[in-house]
């Protein structure tokens, strides 16, 4: 996008109230769409039923009567909050979601900014979060507040290394952090001399891809890593206090990182808009990359929701255990594993 | 070790994969309810029926009932007697009798302790109110209720006992 608007010649505001709305479009409709598909959807197909059926075909504008119930619900703010932080904690949130979504490219020129350290800039804001919910815990004045935003911190800080850690072997192995960069490794790459379907990382890296969905699973706390929300004992953790609009802003932000992420590993793993068979520089891609991407985007979010609609919640000591002692010497292997053989080979 | 897990993992996830698919290709084991309806199973617990004539207000239902919900009031009046010269006998008349289905916990327990069979299970249940005190039954409306209480199901082979007959 950023050639293409350069090329149209616009303003300067013009451009950013274009990235603006195309921003908030490609943050809120593939949040939107996995709510409706995997959240009432699938969850329901997994346990027999049916899910929503009343609200539109197929209840597919339950979304809308849900988001209509949120806003129209009282905004409490507990007596001895800070009121200021619990106001701003939601929208901390938002922001690291909504800057996540600037590095992810859509076509050879669809992109927001791009920036040499695109990856690392992703993994970069998506920390900001933690600070949201560590405000969001503090500023409730309330217990079940605290714990469950201290417990999140602690997951998610644990959770970040894996999550960088399995990304570092696609980047030694595309030899670059720009996320354009790591598309076109993949689609031009070869494997064994064979480039018929380039080479998505999702081969060569699968142990860093598995890393990193279930360090994103983690990220997102949502089931099995739910514990900073563990509703038995700690009624919603750092979100008991919000209602309404601003619980609303924490459910968004939620399923948009888990759109976000997905979009991430689809690029990193799973050769982001490219399709094989096509010249990754041909234009054509700015036009069906978007597609491209969401087709992959929905797919890795299957597994993603998969794995959330199937397992119990872990224990805390089982959650930081599997972080420490599994899933970081796994990705140091694996880092020390891509080295080598990007060296031998 | 957790690799040991992965095969109950991957187990977990099939589960949840084959319920899937079956609902999608057979259907769920929900219906959706106001469009579609359940048939209630045989000996269901929906609400009480009362079967007035048999009711000599003996108040052992009320007396039995743990949440006391069970409200009877009744006269004695004489009736004339059997035989002529005889004298005239003591009956007991029901005045009210009432159950507060807010309160009600569906135990069942004044039913098994009817000794004049005037109390009946059925499987009806909807009737639920936008006001509490509506929940209220009283005796002409849980009469209305005989209409829906189903036979009794058949007592298994070999069985002495009797096999009791709803009054209609």
């Amino acid at each position: 996008m950023n050639t293409l608007i350069l090329a149209a010649e616009l303003a300067y505001w013009q451009q950013t109230s274009i990235r603006a709305v195309v921003g908030l479009a490609a943050v809120l409709l593939p949040a939107g769409t996995l709510v409706y598909l995997f959240l009432f959807k699938m969850m329901s197909f997994m346990q027999s039923r049916l899910g929503p059926m009343e609200a539109g075909p197929y209840g597919s504008m339950q979304l809308l009567a849900e988001v209509g119930k949120f806003l129209q619900k009282e905004d409490i703010i507990p007596a001895k909050a800070d009121r200021v932080v619990f106001k701003a904690a939601p929208y901390v949130v938002l922001v690291s979601t909504f800057l996540l979504v600037l590095v992810i490219p859509g076509g050879p020129d669809l992109m927001f900014i791009d920036v040499d350290t695109g990856i690392f800039l992703a993994l970069a804001v998506s920390s900001i979060s933690v600070i949201g919910i560590l405000m969001a815990g503090w500023a409730s004045a309330s217990k079940y507040s605290l714990l469950g935003a201290l417990r999140a911190t602690g997951q998610l800080i644990a959770y970040e290394l894996p999550l960088v850690l399995a990304v570092m072997g696609v980047v030694i192995q595309a030899g670059t952090l720009n996320m354009q960069g790591i598309v076109m490794a993949q689609a031009q790459g070869e494997i064994f001399g064979f480039g018929g379907i380039g080479s998505p990382f999702i081969i060569t890296q699968f142990l860093g891809f598995a890393i990193f969905l279930v360090a994103v699973q983690a990220e997102l706390i949502q089931p099995p890593f739910d514990m900073p929300v563990a509703e038995s004992e700690l009624v919603t953790g750092y979100l008991t206090e919000y209602s309404g609009m601003r619980f609303l802003m924490f459910f968004i932000g939620e399923f948009a990182t888990a759109g976000i992420f997905s979009a991430l590993a689809a690029t990193l793993f799973l050769g982001g808009w490219y399709v094989p068979g096509l010249d990754p520089t041909d234009t054509l891609f700015n036009v069906i990359g978007p597609m491209v991407l969401m087709g992959k985007v929905i797919l890795v979010a299957f597994l993603i929701f998969w794995f959330r609609f199937t397992f119990p919640r872990f224990r805390e000591d089982q959650l930081q255990t599997l972080a420490w002692k599994v899933l970081i010497p796994l990705s140091l292997i694996n880092i020390v594993a891509t080295g080598v053989l990007k060296v031998v080979f | 070790m957790p690799a040991l897990k992965l095969p109950g993992l991957i187990k977990g996830l099939g589960v949840t994969m084959r319920t899937m698919v079956r609902t999608l290709t057979k259907g769920s084991h929900t219906v959706q309810y106001p469009k579609v309806k359940e048939t209630p199973t045989t000996r269901a617990r929906g609400v009480i029926a009362l079967h007035e004539e048999n009711c000599t207000s003996c108040m052992l239902c009320a007396r039995e009932c743990p949440d006391w919900c069970i409200y009877i009031e009744g006269h004695k009046y004489l009736a004339p007697p059997r035989r002529p010269g005889g004298k005239p006998r003591k009956k007991n008349a029901l005045d009210r009798f009432d159950i507060d289905y807010a309160l009600c916990m569906y135990c069942g327990i004044c039913v098994d302790v009817c000794p004049f069979e005037a109390l009946f299970w059925t499987p009806e249940f909807e009737y639920s109110e936008p006001k509490i005190a509506d929940l209220l039954h009283d005796k002409t409306l849980l009469g209305q209720w005989m209409e829906t209480v189903p036979d009794f199901t058949d007592y298994e082979a070999g069985s002495e006992a009797k096999k009791p007959e709803v009054p209609r």
